[in-house]
C-alpha cells in the first residue's frame, strides 16, 4: 500500500516536472536548424485535397506543404487567435461587409512559380462555390461570402452579404490551403493525387500504408524556417505500436493524443526525455434524447437525465482513464467564450450538490409521469475511448434517479447512419471541432441542421444563435451565447453534454517550437518545430 | 493427366465467381456506408445532398445488379476499379502490399516447416519417449498461443529489455536485407512458431500411421536400413497431409495476418483488409477476397499435383 502511494507520488512529481519542463526549455533555447522529424500519424489520408477531406490523417502529414491565408497563431494555446500566413494585413470595412487582405510578395509555390491573389481567389472560389461535380466539404461555413475578389497581384477581397463575427477565425481554418490557379483551371480534382503550395516542406513520397515525407523548402518566405531538414510520418493505427514507437525513439511524436495510461507508461519509461503537453479538446460527446419518442419529448425528462451527473466526480475519475476531463460548456474552457464557472453551475446538472440535483431529477421525473425503474436503450459507438468509459458512467449515474437503462453498442461505421435514421430513444453523439468558435461548434443544434439528430423545434435558439453570429461587439457576442447555451442545456435540455475532451500529447523533449491547441487539426504546418541536440 | 489439370483448372472460375457473388452481397449487408464514413468524419454532420452526390459519384445510386455487372465486367479484363477510400487503383494499393505477405508468409512457412518435420519424425520414431514429450509440449504451447501475443510479448520483451523496436518502415529484401530481415524476422517467427506447432502434430501423428503400415514392416522384414526405410517410404508417404496443411497455412498466412500486421506494424494484405472492411471499401474489399481466394485455389491445384509426384498411385481422372 504504503508502495503503490510512493508509486503514485512518484509518477505524479515526475509527470509534473515532464509537464513543465517545455516552459523551462523554451525560455532558454534558440531554434536550431536540421534533423528529421518523425512522428506517427493513427489514420491516413484518403485524397490529397483538403478541401474536400474531413480527417486528421489528411492534416498531419501533409499541412506542412500548404499555406493558407490565415492561420491561427502556432504560439496561441488557446488556438483562435488568427495571424496571417500568405496574408501581410488585413481592414475589415466600416459596415463589416469587406474585409480587404494585402498578400505578401515573393511567395513562391514549389514549381518556382509566384503565389498571387489569383491563386487566393481560385483557392477559394473551389471552397466557397464549387462548380459541379468538385466536392467542397465547408462550402456551408463561407455562405455569408458574396464574392471574392482579386483587384491586384497582392490583394484579395471578400465582400459578404451581411456581417458575421467570426469570418476572420473561419479564413484560418486549417483546411483551406491555397492551390495554384493555373492548375485548377485545368483540372479541380488534380489536387486529390497530387501535392504543390506554397508551404514549408515539399512532397518527397508517400508509400501507402507506410509513410510520408516531406523535406525542406528553401525558397519558403520566412526566411530561416522551416527549421528541420525534413520530416517523415509514419501510418501507424494500433495504438500499443504508437505508444511503443515514442517509446523506442523511434518517433518523436503523435500530434492527435494519447489516453492518460498512455502518457504514465512513457513518462514512467522514459523521463526526462518526455515532455507532456496538455489541453482541453475542441471534441465532445454529448447526449441527444429523440424529440419525437415519449418520454423524451418532455424537457422534464431530459432535464432530470442531466441532473443526475455528478459531473465534476466523474471528471476526477474519468480523466484518469479516458480523454476527458473539464466540466464546460458550449465553449471549450480558456478560450474567448467559455462559460465562466460561476454561470456553469447555474445550469442544471452543472450544480455541485448533487443530492439536491437528484432529487429534483427524481421529482421532475415523477411529475413527467415516467415510473421508477423507468427502462430505456442508450445507443453508444464502439470506440473505445472516450465513448464506452462515458457509456458506462452514464448509464451509473442514471441508475441512481431509478433509470434503468440498457447500453446497446454499434458499431462505429454503422453509428452515423442509425443517428440520421433517428433509430434511437437516447444516443451518445460527437463533434470536433478545428477551430474554437461558436458559429463552427453550434449551428449542429438549430431546428434545421442535418445533424440535428433529436429532431428538436425551436425558434429561440434559431434567432439567438443568428444574433450571436451578427454580434460585432464581443459582449454582446457573449450574452447571446450565455442565452443560448441556458436554453440548450437547462431551459429545454435538448442535449446533454457530458465532459470535455483532453488531448494528451506526450512527445520526446527534442522537439520544441510545438505548442498543443484545443484542435488536433491545427499548428501542424511545422515550420516552426525543430529538433534539440 | 492433363485432362485433370485443365478440368480442375477451369473448375476455379465457378469457384470464384460464388465467391465474388457472397462478398458482393455481404458488403452491402453491413451496415454503415463509406460516403458517410468519410464525410461525417469527427464533426458527425454533413449534408444530405452531399451524400447523395457522393453515391452517384461512386455508383452506389445504381441498382445492385447493375453494379455487380460493371463490377464482373471489370474483372473480367483484369480492371478491379479504384478505391472508393483513397481513390488509388486497386492494383497499385495490393501491389504495394503484396510484396511483404508475400514474403512474410514465404518466411513464417519455412521457419515452421523446418522445425516441424524433424520434430514430428524425432517424436513419432520416438513415441513415449522424453523426446516425445517435450515436442508434444512445444507443439501443444503453440497451438494454444496466438501467434499475435507471442508477436506483443516479443516487442515487450525487445522494448523493455533491448529498448530497441523493429524497424516500422518496409525495406524491401532486394533494397536493404539487413534492415528487411530486421524487421520481418520476428512476425516469421511468431507465426512460424504457431504453424511448427500445427505441421508439428500433424507429421507426428501421419508418421506413426504410416509407420504401422505392412509395407513398411516388409521392408523391415526385408532387412533395409532404418534410414532408408524412413527416407524412401516412411516420410515420402507421411508428407500427404503434411502438405495439405501446410499449404492451407501458407494461402492462410497471404491475407490473416491481421492482427499480427498490427502488432508489428506491417503494411501487409491482412491490415489493407482491415481498414478496406472497416472503410466499406466495396472495391478494395472485393478485390482483396477475390485475391486472397484466388490464392486458396492456386495452392490447392498446386496442392493437387504435388499429390502425384509424392505418391504415384494416385490417379488423376
Amino acid at each position: 500500500m504504503r508502495l503503490a502511494t510512493a508509486g503514485r507520488i512518484s509518477i505524479g512529481l515526475l509527470l509534473a516536472a515532464v509537464i513543465a519542463a517545455p516552459f523551462l526549455a523554451l525560455a532558454q533555447d534558440k531554434p536550431r536548424q536540421g534533423g528529421e522529424l518523425i512522428f506517427v500519424v493513427p489514420s491516413e489520408p484518403p485524397s490529397y485535397d483538403a478541401h474536400e477531406e474531413e480527417t486528421f490523417g489528411l492534416i498531419h502529414p501533409t499541412a506542412p506543404h500548404y499555406s493558407t491565408l490565415l492561420k491561427v497563431d502556432p504560439f496561441d494555446k488557446t488556438g483562435t487567435k488568427p495571424v496571417g500566413d500568405l496574408a501581410e494585413s488585413w481592414v475589415i470595412s466600416k459596415d463589416g461587409m469587406t474585409y480587404t487582405f494585402k498578400l505578401r510578395r515573393g511567395v513562391k509555390f514549389h514549381d518556382g512559380s509566384e503565389m498571387t491573389s489569383k491563386d487566393v481567389k481560385a483557392s477559394y472560389d473551389k471552397i466557397i462555390f464549387p462548380p459541379a461535380g468538385v466536392k467542397s466539404l465547408r462550402k456551408d461555413a463561407y455562405g455569408v461570402i458574396e464574392a471574392v475578389e482579386a483587384p491586384d497581384p497582392y490583394t484579395v477581397r471578400f465582400r459578404l452579404k451581411r456581417p458575421e463575427s467570426s469570418l476572420l477565425l473561419n479564413l484560418a481554418s486549417p483546411w483551406n490551403w491555397i492551390y495554384k490557379a493555373d492548375i485548377l483551371a485545368k483540372d479541380m480534382h488534380w489536387y486529390e493525387k497530387n501535392i504543390m503550395g506554397t508551404g514549408p516542406f515539399k512532397f518527397v513520397e508517400h508509400v501507402k500504408g507506410s509513410h510520408w515525407v516531406g523535406k525542406k523548402n528553401p525558397d519558403y518566405w520566412d526566411k530561416g524556417k522551416p527549421y528541420l531538414d525534413s520530416y517523415r510520418a509514419i501510418f501507424v493505427s494500433s495504438s500499443p505500436a504508437q505508444v511503443a514507437s515514442v517509446r523506442a525513439e523511434r518517433a518523436h511524436i503523435q500530434f492527435r493524443s494519447f489516453s492518460p495510461a498512455e502518457r504514465d507508461s512513457l513518462v514512467q519509461a522514459l523521463g526526462s526525455k518526455i515532455t507532456v503537453q496538455e489541453s482541453p479538446w475542441d471534441c465532445l460527446n454529448f447526449v441527444s434524447m429523440h424529440h419525437e419518442k415519449k418520454p423524451f419529448d418532455d424537457k422534464r425528462v431530459g432535464r432530470a437525465l442531466s441532473l443526475a451527473l455528478d459531473r465534476y466526480e466523474g471528471s476526477k475519475a474519468l480523466s484518469k482513464i479516458t480523454l476527458v476531463k473539464d466540466v464546460a460548456g458550449i465553449q471549450v474552457p480558456g478560450t474567448p467564450y467559455a462559460t465562466p464557472p460561476a454561470e456553469l453551475e447555474k445550469l442544471a446538472g452543472y450544480g455541485h450538490d448533487i443530492n439536491a440535483n437528484r432529487a429534483e431529477a427524481k421529482r421532475l421525473l415523477r411529475e413527467a409521469g415516467v415510473p421508477d425503474g423507468f427502462s430505456f436503450t442508450f445507443k453508444n459507438r464502439g470506440i473505445p475511448h472516450p465513448y464506452e468509459p462515458l457509456g458506462i458512467w452514464l448509464i451509473d449515474q442514471w441508475r441512481q434517479i431509478g433509470l434503468n437503462v440498457k447500453q446497446e453498442t454499434i458499431e462505429a461505421s454503422a453509428y452515423h447512419p442509425m443517428l440520421k435514421r433517428g433509430d434511437f430513444e437516447v444516443a451518445m453523439d460527437f463533434q470536433c471541432g478545428f477551430i474554437v468558435e461558436p458559429d463552427l461548434d453550434l449551428p449542429r443544434f438549430l431546428s434545421a441542421s442535418d445533424a440535428n439528430y433529436g429532431k428538436h423545434k425551436d425558434k429561440v435558439i434559431d434567432e439567438l444563435f443568428n444574433k450571436q453570429a451578427r454580434a460585432t461587439d464581443a459582449e454582446e457576442r457573449k450574452r447571446y451565447l450565455r442565452a443560448f447555451e441556458k436554453r440548450l442545456l437547462d431551459e429545454e435540455v435538448h442535449v446533454i453534454y457530458t465532459l470535455q475532451w483532453h488531448r494528451i500529447v506526450p512527445h520526446s523533449s527534442k522537439v520544441r517550437g510545438w505548442t498543443i491547441t484545443p484542435s488536433h487539426y491545427l499548428n501542424d504546418q511545422l515550420d516552426t518545430v525543430w529538433l534539440a541536440e | 493427366m492433363w485432362k485433370y489439370v485443365v478440368k480442375r483448372f477451369l473448375l476455379m472460375f465457378p469457384t470464384l465467381l460464388g465467391v465474388a457473388v457472397l462478398i458482393f452481397v455481404l458488403m452491402r449487408i453491413v451496415p454503415g456506408d463509406i460516403v458517410e464514413l468519410r464525410l461525417a468524419g469527427d464533426s458527425g454532420a454533413v449534408s444530405e445532398s452531399l451524400l447523395k452526390s457522393e453515391r452517384a459519384r461512386f455508383g452506389l445510386d445504381q441498382p445492385l445488379w447493375k453494379q455487380f455487372a460493371t463490377w464482373m465486367w471489370g474483372v473480367v479484363r483484369f480492371d478491379f476499379g479504384t478505391s472508393m477510400w483513397t481513390g488509388a487503383s486497386i492494383g497499385e494499393e495490393i501491389k504495394l502490399r503484396f510484396a511483404l505477405s508475400l514474403q512474410l508468409a514465404i518466411m513464417a512457412t519455412a521457419i515452421g516447416v523446418a522445425l516441424a518435420i524433424p520434430l514430428g519424425v524425432a517424436s513419432a520414431l520416438k513415441q513415449d519417449s522424453w523426446i516425445d514429450y517435450v515436442a508434444r509440449i512445444v507443439s501443444i504451447a503453440g497451438i494454444a498461443t496466438p501467434s499475435f501475443w507471442l508477436g506483443i510479448m516479443m516487442i515487450l520483451v525487445l522494448l523493455v529489455v533491448f529498448h530497441w523496436l523493429p524497424p516500422m518502415v518496409y525495406t524491401p529484401f532486394w533494397v536493404n536485407p539487413w534492415q528487411n530481415m530486421l524487421q520481418l524476422i520476428w512476425p516469421a517467427l511468431a507465426v512460424g512458431y504457431r504453424l511448427s506447432a500445427v505441421v508439428t502434430r500433424m507429421t507426428r501423428s501421419a508418421m506413426l500411421e504410416v509407420l504401422r503400415e505392412d509395407y513398411i514392416r516388409t521392408a523391415r522384414a526385408k532387412g533395409l536400413v532404418e534410414t532408408l526405410i524412413l527416407k524412401r517410404h516412411a516420410i515420402k508417404n507421411a508428407m500427404l497431409p503434411v502438405l495439405t496443411v501446410a499449404c492451407i497455412e501458407f494461402a492462410f498466412l497471404m491475407g490473416g495476418l491481421v492482427v499480427t500486421e498490427q502488432v508489428f506494424n506491417l503494411n501487409g494484405l491482412g491490415l489493407l483488409f482491415v481498414q478496406a472492411v472497416a472503410h466499406r471499401d466495396y472495391t478494395l474489399t472485393q478485390a482483396l477476397v477475390l485475391l486472397v481466394a484466388s490464392v486458396f485455389i492456386i495452392v490447392n491445384f498446386f496442392m493437387d499435383l504435388m499429390y502425384g509426384w509424392l505418391d504415384p498411385r494416385i490417379r488423376y481422372r
